[in-house]
């Protein structure tokens, strides 16, 4: 039974990915002109022509001169093959620049999943539990703002503190001496004290959407007759609380894996581009800036990929661990 | 309200316009039009208006945003200057306070005034500093400043501040590194960003009300094909799309074009949300009582929709609308911000956050933040709003 459901589950993603592999080859295909044009306006800056002869020569030998499903089928087919083709920019495979910076991205992203998940769920069962103390108006006030925040201008702020009051740069994933270096224990810690900056900036919004989730979701189930029952029988109130309602209450916080992970991909692009951490934002944004399409497709499909592989984590999660989900 | 009354409201169908007499019960201060007689005739709108303004936050998010349209429709007219003039003596002059209560040594009065800033270099650094001279440069309330056209229709020099003397400058929020009112610009910005998320929203509307109503009255085949699309485009994440989107935009376009093409883009996100409220919804419909007998009375199927299901269901899209218009208003800033959404000539609170990307030029001007802090009072007033809406939007139901 569970089987069959995540094997429909996983057969459901080939239609997915194959529509996010369009979108992702139309959307670098949107630009007008291609790389070669930016490539000759460039040239034009330093006062260099290239004669026609040249130019459709380096367009043959890129294969944009092709129709576009032409190019969209070899594209496909190297992807498969696991060639994400050449960056016209960096003159390198794709892969070379990509795995480096999707691994951080994931890695950040994970860890502020983690971070969302610490925070908001003391914070949500306490404000459902003491609803309307003191400290239940301070998280929604806070759950408030954190939503209408943007992400970048909370990056911007923190590090207008980080300058100011402590005198530090606080940007990036490690520090100079670390930045090239291989992988030691050195540069685990080094990493972990830059880490927290960003993960901040990004769960703030998803944590301040899961509070007032895990607050509504925990407040519906708290007047519900078997609390009633287990409190008659004499549970303490704390054991109470976590094991029967906070359970059922805490569906949200599986299926968060689905809903909030294209949010942190998004945000982590745009703050990873503030802070100037080396993971795929700010490189995809050169990319695209420069129509680099290979390069630019590759994180427009790697991030989009991340997000529906995500939904389908969350999805079997949910049919493990809650028996309800699995009939509807 | 008993237990009694409660069935015998959802009982009775000619019971189901009172049940705001439960607010009768349970509200103990009621204003005056709520009474029961006047609930009992009172329209659904009005209902639905009793039951909004109950809500505080809701209703400050209502004045707050009635305020920044107002200002947005204003702008000229409250902005003291024209919002691209740059002024070379006034590079990253601080904010001044605006002070109403002059006290002078002939006695006090109440005008308003600012005290003038001195500008000054470190003759060893070079750094320039700004430092009170002590002088007061007064103000006028509806003075004459500079020409502009209102809203590029009469002529006018009537400013809502302006200054006495009019060769005197001054900056409630400071200048920028071209000496530019922050003031002026915000106040200018204010007028694209709040209108971007009303044209996005319009948009999306458009799209979410025929996707999401096909999807719900139709269901089977068409529904699923649909859920399908809007799983899909709820599941890509929304800012490298956006970024891609953006950056096939050429630089050279006009500011109107770019603006139409930005809010397209940012409300193909909006759309899915409203989709999925207003197929829920025509789902739960479509077997009600009144459309039935719409059907069985032979009401053909587009009158049906129009004039039967789609009224009842206005007052949710409105609160979901509401919801909407805060993402649009962070999408075109996050994208205005990193340089691929509306480009400088053209004035957006996202635009003048860009001026403040480098943390050297925040450490020693601040003030660059101020458009943030409008676009998180915008932010918020509308979620306060749109919950308050959504929780008014069906007064018949508790």
């Amino acid at each position: 039974m569970i089987w069959r459901f995540i094997l429909k589950r996983i057969l459901w993603m080939v239609p997915f990915l194959f529509a996010v592999s369009v979108v992702a080859f139309l959307l670098i295909q949107a630009p007008p002109g291609d790389y070669l044009t930016t490539y000759i306006a460039k040239l034009g800056e330093s006062n260099e022509v290239l004669d026609q002869a040249s130019v459709e020569n380096l367009r043959a030998r890129f294969g944009l001169d092709q129709p576009l499903y032409v190019q969209y089928f070899k594209w496909v087919g190297n992807l498969v093959q696991g060639d994400f083709g050449m960056s016209f920019e960096w003159r390198q495979p794709v892969s070379d620049l990509v795995w480096g910076r999707m691994a951080l991205t994931l890695m950040l992203s994970f860890a502020t999943l983690l971070f969302t998940w610490a925070v908001a769920f003391p914070i949500g069962v306490y404000s459902a539990v003491r609803k309307y103390s003191v400290g239940d108006y301070i998280a929604t006030t806070i759950g408030f703002i954190g939503l209408a925040t943007p992400n970048f201008l909370l990056a911007l702020i923190l590090m207008y503190v980080g300058v100011v009051h402590f005198g530090s740069d606080v940007g990036g994933l490690f520090s100079n001496e670390y930045a090239n270096a291989p992988w030691s224990w050195g540069k685990f810690v080094d990493l972990m004290q830059h880490l927290w900056l960003p993960v901040v900036v990004l769960g703030t919004s998803a944590t301040a959407s899961l509070i007032r989730i895990m607050r509504a979701n925990l407040l519906d189930e708290l007047n519900k007759p078997y609390v009633d029952t287990a409190r008659a029988k004499g549970l303490s109130e704390f054991w109470l609380i976590m094991k029967y309602p906070v359970r059922v209450a805490l569906n949200p916080f599986i299926s968060t894996i689905g809903w909030v992970l294209p949010n942190l991909v998004s945000g982590a692009v745009v703050t990873a581009i503030v802070l100037s951490l080396p993971t795929a934002g700010p490189l995809m944004l050169q990319a695209l800036l420069s129509q680099d399409m290979y390069l630019a497709g590759a994180f427009v499909l790697l991030l989009s990929s991340l997000t529906v592989i995500g939904m389908l984590i969350s999805d079997i999660l949910l049919v493990l661990l809650d028996p309800r989900v699995r009939y509807e | 309200m008993s237990k009694a009354t409660e069935t015998d409201a959802l009982d009775d169908p000619q019971s189901r316009e009172l049940p705001a007499d439960a607010h009768y019960h349970d509200a103990p201060a009621l204003e005056a039009d709520e009474r029961p007689d006047r609930v009992a005739i009172a329209s659904q709108w009005q209902l639905i208006w009793w039951s909004f303004r109950r809500h505080k936050l809701a209703m400050v998010g209502l004045w707050v945003i009635g305020l920044l349209y107002f200002v947005a429709l204003f702008a000229e007219f409250i902005a003291p200057n024209d919002p691209t003039q740059q002024n070379r003596r006034a590079v990253y002059h601080p904010p001044q306070m605006v002070r109403f209560l002059d006290i002078r040594e002939d006695g006090w009065s109440i005008r308003p005034f600012v005290y003038e800033m001195d500008r000054q270099r470190d003759p060893e650094t070079l750094a320039i500093s700004y430092v009170p001279s002590g002088d007061k440069i007064y103000l006028r309330l509806f003075g004459r400043g500079e020409e502009y056209k209102f809203w590029g229709l009469w002529e006018t020099d009537i400013h809502l501040l302006a200054t006495v003397k009019p060769r005197d400058n001054f900056f409630i929020f400071g200048a920028d590194r071209l000496g530019r009112d922050m003031f002026s610009r915000v106040m200018y910005g204010t007028r694209i960003s709040m209108s971007i998320g009303l044209v996005g929203v319009a948009i999306s509307l458009v799209l979410g009300i025929t996707l999401g109503g096909l999807s719900g009255y139709y269901g089977g085949r068409v529904d699923a094909v649909i859920q399908r699309l809007i799983e899909f485009v709820l599941s890509l994440p929304t800012i490298p799309i956006w970024l891609a989107l953006a950056a096939a935009l050429p630089p050279s376009w006009p500011i109107y074009q770019q603006y139409f093409v930005i809010t397209l883009i940012v409300s193909l996100v909006g759309w899915t949300e409203l989709g999925r409220v207003v197929r829920g919804r025509f789902l739960a419909m479509k077997n009600e009582d009144f459309v039935i007998a719409a059907r069985l009375d032979g009401a053909s199927e587009r009158r049906i929709i129009f004039r039967h299901m789609l009224p009842s269901l206005t007052s949710h899209i409105i609160a979901s609308l509401t919801l909407a218009i805060p993402l649009m208003i962070l999408a075109e800033t996050s994208l205005s911000f990193l340089g691929l959404g509306l480009q400088p000539p053209a004035i957006s609170w996202g635009v003048l956050l860009k001026e403040a990307q480098n943390i050297l030029t925040i450490s020693q001007a601040p003030w660059l933040f101020i458009p943030g802090a409008f676009v998180v009072v915008a932010v918020l007033a509308f979620n306060f709003l749109g919950d308050g809406m959504r929780d008014a939007a069906d007064p018949y139901e508790h």
